[in-house]
């Protein structure tokens, strides 16, 4: 890590890499964060509204659920795990790839600080670019809750909305994007750290896909934990 | 001039390296060959830091590469140019922004004097127009003309290149051998060339060392290697029929 943090050799050539990491970690995942996200919104929203048979508990009950399960646990969270097989994935094989073809050592005959050059754009790149997907993700969810919900007849758009509006914490959006970010960090540099140290062939670079996969989960179920009780609780 | 000092290398306890002394000379194109697994690829990329000796010194003209720290080998790495067996181009980059790469790492150019030179390279190596290629889309000998221009880009005083010739058709193999001695007598570099390929260490080899089980076995020059009595060199060289035959004819006109 002290590698990868240290001085960079050209400022404005990292500044331009972490542009292009943005479009490549960032804007090239809109789409299937929107997706999955608009998919997951809707689901919660019907599945609220099909566990909830008693007549005591209010219709915006479902609107509720949907804003917290979205905020809380899935744009942050599962969007985060889902991200580490699409980006963590993409990063380990495409340093594990450059490694074996002798391109890191390329880099290092230069005189250029390979490990700083190839993971330290992805990180920052990430951290920034993260939590706008979250809000996206955040956003789209809601937005299909509102469409499905009135659309299939289990809720109306007024309880809906009122559901969304209660109890609402700022807070918890602040929680959300401190965890997105965390994340964004450990997918990051967890796939660069498993990438960069790759020896061998294809089969390793496989391997350090799969490796980078897991801990990257591992690790953002544990931080997720530790950010919950230090900041929720 | 680059000099070996006795070093040795090991992993994990085994030796693969053993008290290594011989110097690449300025204007040559030195040669290191030997067979397979003999450690070759190890004492080059010992020599340029990509591994650390066990024992012993590398200088770099009189400067010892294997004390310095890590800003003072940086400053010893630009003026060094490899070739890597299989380029090592960078897929996601042209050829032309390839070759640009290290100037614009380290050059202290305007845009347009990179290019400038980078054209310089190119057309030095014969790429000419193909500059907004990317290395899938041109062949294996392009590929390491690339890698050649990519290499003198930072006009390097030091020139490595690990079997340049590996992959190559006869006529290619050729035409790169005959580059690497025309960039080393123009640029004035000390040129080392990892290589099992000996019809290249005869066609430009100027001083050759010879590797075997770790040690250095023999060192002489071209000519030499055809009337050496050395078992462990005349197996690795004159392995075939057809080389042995040579040899005979050689050494048969030469007693005339």
């Amino acid at each position: 890590m002290q590698q990868v943090c240290s001085k960079p050799e050209r400022l404005a050539i990292y500044r331009i890499r972490i542009v292009q990491e943005i479009d490549k970690i960032g804007v090239q995942s809109v789409g299937i964060v929107a997706l999955l996200s608009a998919f997951m919104g809707a689901v919660i929203t019907l599945q609220t509204a099909a566990n909830i048979d008693s007549a005591w508990v209010p219709r915006w009950t479902i609107g509720y659920t949907t804003r917290q399960s979205l905020i809380l646990e899935f744009s942050s969270t599962i969007m985060s795990l889902i991200l580490s097989g699409k980006v963590g994935s993409n990063i380990a094989s495409e340093i594990g790839t450059m490694r074996i073809t002798e391109q890191i050592d390329a880099l290092d005959i230069m005189g250029v600080n390979s490990a700083s050059y190839l993971i330290l754009p992805k990180i920052i790149a990430a951290m920034l670019i993260f939590p706008f997907l979250v809000v996206i993700s955040m956003f789209l969810g809601i937005a299909a809750g509102a469409l499905i919900g009135p659309g299939s007849g289990v809720i109306s758009l007024t309880d809906y909305i009122s559901g969304i509006q209660i109890y609402f914490e700022p807070f918890q959006v602040t929680y959300t994007l401190i965890k997105s970010v965390v994340f964004a960090y450990i997918i990051t540099s967890v796939s660069g750290y498993h990438g960069y140290y790759t020896k061998g062939g294809a089969l390793q670079v496989g391997e350090s896909n799969t490796r980078a996969v897991v801990y990257s989960i591992i690790l953002i179920m544990i931080s997720n934990y530790i950010i919950t009780q230090l900041l929720l609780l | 001039m680059i000099e070996v000092k006795n070093i040795s290398k090991s992993f994990d306890g085994k030796m693969v390296l053993q008290d290594i002394q011989t110097s690449f000379e300025k204007g040559k194109v030195n040669f290191i060959i030997g067979i397979s697994g003999s450690g070759k690829s190890v004492l080059t990329k010992c020599v340029v830091g990509l591994m650390e000796v066990n024992k012993g010194e590398i200088e770099f003209d009189g400067r010892n590469f294997t004390i310095m720290n890590h800003r003072q080998r940086k400053e010893i790495r630009q003026d060094i140019g490899m070739l890597f067996q299989g380029s090592a181009l960078f897929d996601s980059l042209t050829v032309e922004q390839n070759v640009m790469f290290p100037l614009e790492m380290f050059a202290t150019m305007s845009k347009a004097e990179m290019r400038k030179r980078a054209d310089w390279c190119l057309e030095r190596v014969n790429l000419v127009g193909k500059n907004n290629l990317f290395p899938s889309e041109i062949s294996g000998g392009m590929q390491k003309r690339t890698g050649i221009a990519r290499a003198i880009a930072m006009n390097p005083k030091y020139l490595f290149c690990d079997e340049p010739n590996s992959g190559l058709d006869p006529q290619t193999a050729i035409i790169i051998d005959n580059l690497i001695r025309e960039i080393t007598y123009d640029l004035g570099c000390t040129t080392v060339v990892v290589s099992h390929d000996m019809n290249s260490v005869m066609e430009i080899g100027d001083s050759i060392n010879f590797i075997h089980a770790g040690q250095l076995w023999w060192k002489g020059d071209r000519r030499e290697i055809l009337f050496t009595e050395n078992k462990e060199l005349n197996d690795f060289v004159f392995a075939s029929e057809f080389m042995k035959e040579i040899r005979e004819i050689m050494q048969k006109e030469s007693k005339r």
